[in-house]
C-alpha cells in the first residue's frame, strides 16, 4: 500500500519532468532552425507571416509591462492590506475579510478578462486620452486586482507569524500599532512579505486569459501600456485557437514561448520558496 | 492587537480608591525611603476573572523591588499593570490606582494614554524578545520614537547604555549587525539596554533570568545591582534566592492579594505571615 | 537619572505627551488609510459582480441552458458548454482527489527524511506556482499527440487533474497534521496496523479538510480557460458527447471520455472576442453561471472549514 502511496506522492515529480521534456524537446527542434541569439533579440514576432520573423522581445516586454502595472497596484495595496489585517483588525473583522479575499481569488480569470475589456476599459477611455480599445494599461489593473489577495495572504502570513514577544516589546517601548508595524512587525516578516511579491510577480507573469481577451492578440513592441500588445500567454492561446499543424515550426514557436515563460516563472518560484524557508527558520 | 485604547468599562472614582482595603490591614504601608510610585487599592480584572484584589504596595525611589509568589499568585499581572500592557487585549479592567511620585498621576487612569504610560515605564520580558534589526538599531529604538534621530546623540546614547549593559565591549565592534547573533544572555542584556535607553521613570523586570542559563543569570543579577544606584526597579521573580540577593524590598502575592510586604533581609530571616514562611522555606510553590 | 523635582517631571511628561500625540495622529491615519484600501478592494470585488449581472442576468433563461450555440446571439446557449464543464470535472474530481489524498498521506505520515522526499516537497510546492497555460502545452505534447489521446473530454480531465493536485495534496497535509496525535496512538493502542489507523481513523477524522481541498481545487478547475484552449478545445459546438449512461447493458458507456468538447469558460471567451455585443450578453449570462458556481463551490468550503473550527475549539 505505502508503494502506491509513494507512487502518487511521485507522479508530481513526473509532471515536474514531462513538462520540461515537452518544452525543451519542441524548443530543440525550433531553435534546430532559429538561432536562439536570433530568438533573444530580434525585435519582431511575425511566425505566420510571409516573411516570418521570430523575437520574443515583444511578447516579451508585454508580459513584462502587464505584470510590472500589476504589481504597481497589488505591492502597495497588498502591503497596506496585510498590515492593517494583521496589526489593526480585530479578530471578528480579519475572520471576515480573509474569506472575502480568498472569494477574490476564486472569481474565474475569465470574467476578470470580461470585466477588463468591457467594463473599465470604456470607463477609463474616458479620462486617459489615447486609450486604445486593447491596452495594456486596464488589463495591468484588473492583473493587480487580482494578485492582489495573493500578496495579502502571503504577506499578513509572515506578519502573523512574527512572535508575539517582538510586539509585546515594541508597545512596551511606547510604539503606536503603525510604529510597530513599520520598525518590527515588517523588518522581521520581510522575508516573507517579499516571497509574496516575488510569488505575485511570478502569478502575474503566467496570467493568460485577462491579457488575451484585453490587451490584444498582436504583437507590439512598445513602451506605451496604453497601446495593445500581446503577451507569451496571449500568443500561445492566439495560436491554439488556429490549425496549428503538429511539428510545424508555428507549433514549435508555442512551446518556445512557453519555455521561456517556464524559465521566467520557474526563477521567480525558486527565489519565493527560499524566502519563505529562509524567514520561516528565523522564528 | 486589539484596540489599545482603555477598555474598563468603569472606572472607580478617586474618593473610592483612597478607601482602606479589605484584604490590607494597613491602608498605606510606610517605609523609610522616598516614594517613585505607589500602588493604591488596585484591583484588575481579566474578563470576570479577578487577578488582583485591593493591593497596596510602596516603590521606593532607586531601589529593587521583588514581587515574589507561586505561580498565578498575580505578580506578572501586577507587573503588567504599571505599564498598561494589559489594554492591548480586551476585556481587561483596571479599578484603583497607580501613582507616579513625585507628581502623582494615577497611570491606571482611563483618561491617561497608555502609550504615554509605556514612555515613562521600561519593560524587560522573560525572554529576551530583541527586534530584528541591528544591535545599534535595538538600542535606538525607543530613542527613535521619541523623536531622537541625530546620529552624534544616538551615538552617544547607545554607547552610555551599552556600557550601563555591560554589553559595549563585547559588541562594539559589531554593532551593525543582527541581534540575534548574539547569546541569549547578551540579548537579554541588549533588551535591558533598549530599555534603559530613553532613560524612564521605572522599569519593570518579568522574570528576566528564566530563560538564562547561571552564569548569564549572574551577570544579569550583577547588572541590576549596579543599575539600582539610578533607576527605580521592579522586579517579578521565581527564585526566592534571586529576590534574596538584588531586591531591597520584597512583597509577597497569593492568589491575587498582596500577603506581606517588607525589607527584603527582615522578610526572609523574620517573615512576618505563616504562608510568606512557608513560601520561602519552599514549603509550596 | 531620575528627575526629582515635580517641575521637571511634568515638563519631561509633556514633551512626551506631543511626542505620543504626533505618533498617534500618524497612526489613525495609517488606521484610516487601511480602511480605505479595504473599501477600494471590496468595492473592486462589487463592482466586478454587479456590472457582470447586470449585464448578463436578464440573459438567463431555461432556453440558454438547453440551446447549443448559434450565429445568432438570441439563438444561442451553453448546452454543449455546461455539459462540458459537467464531464470534464467529472474526469478531473476522480483523478485528483484520490491521487491527490494517497500523496498528501505519503508525505505526511509515510515518507522517510531523505532527499527524495525533500525533492518532492519542494516539487510539490514549485508545481502550484507553474502557470496554467504550462499545463496546457504538457498536454498538448504529451496526451493529444506522444499518448495520442486527442483533444477529448478525457486529456481535458486529465490536464486540469494535475492543475490542481497540489491544492487537493496540501490541503491533505494539513488536514492529516491537525490531527490530535492521541488519536493516532489510541488507535495504534487498540492494536491498529499503520493501514487500518490510515483507513478507519485519519481518513474520517481529516475528511472535512480534505473535502475542502478538493472543492477549492474543483473551483478553480471549472474556471480555467487556458490549459483547456492550448489542448484544442472547440469553441463552436452543436453536438453532445456520448450519453455515460444508457438504457441498455452494461448500462454505463465511456465514449464520453474521447469525445471532443467545449467548456463555459471558452465558450465565455468565444462570446467576449465577437464584436457584436448582443454575443456579449450572451458572455456575460455564461460569467453569471460560472462565478455562481464557483463562489458557491468556495463559500461551501469555508462553510466546511469554519464548522472545523468550531468544532476543533469545543
Amino acid at each position: 500500500m505505502s508503494v502506491l502511496l509513494f507512487l502518487a506522492a511521485a507522479l508530481s515529480v513526473v509532471v515536474t519532468t514531462s513538462i520540461v521534456y515537452i518544452l525543451v524537446s519542441e524548443s530543440w527542434s525550433f531553435f534546430a532552425t532559429i538561432p536562439l541569439w536570433t530568438f533573444l533579440t530580434d525585435t519582431q514576432w511575425t511566425p505566420v507571416f510571409a516573411e516570418p520573423r521570430y523575437g520574443i522581445l515583444p511578447l516579451l516586454t508585454a508580459t513584462l509591462w502587464s505584470a510590472g502595472i500589476a504589481l504597481v497596484i497589488a505591492i502597495p495595496l497588498g502591503t497596506i492590506l496585510a498590515v492593517y489585517l494583521s496589526e489593526y483588525a480585530r479578530p471578528a473583522v480579519r475572520e471576515t475579510i480573509k474569506p472575502m479575499l480568498e472569494l477574490l481569488v476564486a472569481v474565474p480569470t475569465v470574467v476578470y478578462g470580461y470585466f477588463a475589456l468591457l467594463f473599465l476599459t470604456p470607463l477609463f477611455k474616458q479620462f486617459v486620452p489615447g486609450l486604445a480599445g486593447f491596452n495594456l494599461l486596464v488589463p495591468g489593473i484588473v492583473l493587480g486586482i487580482m494578485t492582489l489577495p495573493y500578496i495579502v495572504s502571503i504577506s499578513e502570513d509572515a506578519m502573523r507569524a512574527v512572535p508575539g514577544a517582538l510586539r509585546e516589546g515594541a508597545y512596551a517601548l511606547g510604539m503606536t500599532r503603525f510604529q510597530t508595524a513599520m520598525r518590527v512587525i515588517i523588518p522581521g516578516a520581510f522575508s516573507g512579505i517579499t516571497a509574496a511579491y516575488v510569488l505575485g510577480m511570478s502569478r502575474a507573469v503566467g496570467e493568460t486569459m485577462i491579457l488575451a481577451i484585453a490587451a490584444g492578440q498582436n504583437p507590439n513592441l512598445t513602451s506605451d501600456p496604453r497601446e495593445g500588445a500581446a503577451t507569451i500567454t496571449a500568443y500561445i492561446v492566439q495560436m491554439s485557437m488556429g490549425d496549428l499543424p503538429h511539428g510545424s515550426l508555428a507549433y514549435q514557436t508555442i512551446f518556445a514561448a512557453g519555455l521561456t515563460l517556464f524559465v521566467m516563472t520557474l526563477v521567480f518560484n525558486i527565489i519565493g520558496f527560499f524566502l519563505r524557508r529562509r524567514f520561516r527558520e528565523v522564528y | 492587537m486589539t484596540d489599545i485604547a482603555a477598555t474598563a468599562s468603569e472606572f472607580a472614582a478617586p474618593e473610592e480608591a483612597a478607601t482602606v482595603s479589605a484584604h490590607t490591614a494597613d491602608a498605606s504601608i510606610s517605609i523609610p525611603h522616598a516614594l517613585r510610585a505607589e500602588v493604591r487599592n488596585l484591583s484588575f480584572w481579566y474578563k470576570e476573572f479577578q487577578a488582583l484584589k485591593g493591593i497596596q504596595l510602596p516603590i521606593a525611589d532607586r531601589k529593587v523591588t521583588a514581587l515574589i509568589g507561586a505561580s498565578g499568585c498575580g505578580k506578572s499581572t501586577l507587573l503588567r499593570c504599571f505599564n498598561r500592557m494589559h489594554d492591548l487585549y480586551a476585556g481587561n479592567r483596571y479599578d484603583g490606582e497607580i501613582v507616579l511620585k513625585p507628581e502623582g498621576e494615577n497611570i491606571v487612569s482611563r483618561s491617561v494614554d497608555p502609550i504615554l504610560v509605556r514612555m515613562r515605564v521600561g519593560m524587560v520580558f522573560q525572554k529576551p524578545n530583541p527586534f530584528p534589526k541591528s544591535i545599534y538599531e535595538n538600542v535606538a529604538a525607543g530613542l527613535r520614537i521619541r523623536g531622537i534621530n541625530k546620529r552624534s546623540a544616538l551615538d552617544e546614547r547607545v554607547e552610555q547604555v551599552l556600557r550601563q549593559a555591560a554589553l559595549w565591549n563585547e559588541v562594539k565592534d559589531r554593532l551593525d549587525s543582527s541581534a540575534y547573533d548574539l547569546s541569549g544572555g547578551q540579548q537579554q542584556r541588549l533588551c535591558i539596554a533598549r530599555t534603559l535607553a530613553p532613560e524612564p521613570e521605572l522599569i519593570l523586570l518579568d522574570e528576566p533570568t528564566s530563560a538564562l542559563d547561571p552564569i548569564a543569570t549572574a551577570v544579569i543579577e550583577e547588572l541590576v545591582d549596579e543599575l539600582r544606584k539610578n533607576v527605580t526597579i521592579i522586579i517579578v521573580t521565581h527564585s526566592m534566592q534571586q529576590a534574596a540577593r538584588i531586591s531591597d524590598y520584597c512583597a509577597f502575592m497569593h492568589l491575587g492579594q498582596l500577603i506581606e510586604f517588607g525589607e527584603t533581609e527582615q522578610m526572609f530571616t523574620n517573615p512576618g505571615n505563616v504562608k510568606t514562611q512557608d513560601y520561602i522555606t519552599g514549603r509550596f510553590g | 537619572m531620575a528627575a526629582q523635582n515635580i517641575a521637571d517631571v511634568k515638563g519631561r511628561t509633556e514633551e512626551l505627551a506631543s511626542v505620543v500625540s504626533a505618533a498617534r495622529r500618524k497612526d489613525y491615519i495609517f488606521a484610516i488609510i487601511g480602511v480605505l484600501v479595504l473599501i477600494i478592494s471590496m468595492g473592486m470585488l462589487v463592482a466586478l459582480l454587479y456590472d457582470l449581472f447586470v449585464d448578463g442576468i436578464p440573459r438567463l433563461s431555461w432556453d440558454f441552458l438547453t440551446s447549443f450555440p448559434s450565429r445568432r446571439p438570441a439563438n444561442a446557449g451553453i448546452l454543449s458548454a455546461w455539459v462540458g464543464t459537467s464531464l470534464v470535472m467529472l474526469v478531473t474530481a476522480c483523478l485528483a482527489i484520490p491521487v491527490g489524498v494517497m500523496a498528501g498521506l505519503y508525505l505526511e505520515e509515510y515518507a522517510p527524511k531523505n532527499w527524495l522526499t525533500d525533492i518532492i516537497e519542494i516539487n510539490v510546492s514549485n508545481l502550484a506556482g507553474v502557470p496554467s497555460i504550462i499545463y496546457g502545452l504538457l498536454a498538448l505534447g504529451l496526451f493529444v499527440y506522444i499518448l495520442g489521446l486527442g483533444r477529448t473530454v478525457l486529456v481535458a480531465g486529465m490536464v486540469l487533474a494535475l492543475l490542481i493536485l497540489p491544492v487537493v495534496i496540501v490541503a491533505t497535509r494539513e488536514a492529516v497534521r491537525s490531527i490530535p496525535v492521541a488519536l493516532k496512538e489510541g488507535a495504534y493502542g487498540i492494536g491498529a496496523d499503520k493501514w487500518q489507523t490510515m483507513w478507519h481513523y485519519i481518513i474520517p477524522a481529516a475528511r472535512p479538510g480534505i473535502l475542502t481541498g478538493a472543492i477549492v481545487g474543483l473551483s478553480r478547475a471549472i474556471g480555467e480557460t487556458a490549459p483547456v484552449i492550448t489542448i484544442g478545445a472547440l469553441t463552436f459546438i452543436a453536438f453532445l458527447p456520448p450519453a455515460p449512461v444508457q438504457g441498455t447493458p452494461p448500462f454505463v458507456n465511456f465514449d464520453w471520455l474521447s469525445a471532443p468538447f467545449t467548456v463555459m469558460p471558452i465558450q465565455m471567451f468565444n462570446w467576449i472576442s465577437r464584436p457584436q455585443e448582443a454575443f456579449h450578453v450572451n458572455a456575460a449570462a455564461t460569467g453569471v453561471i460560472l462565478l455562481a458556481m464557483s463562489l458557491m463551490m468556495n463559500a461551501i468550503a469555508i462553510w466546511i472549514r469554519y464548522r472545523l473550527r468550531r468544532a476543533h475549539k469545543s
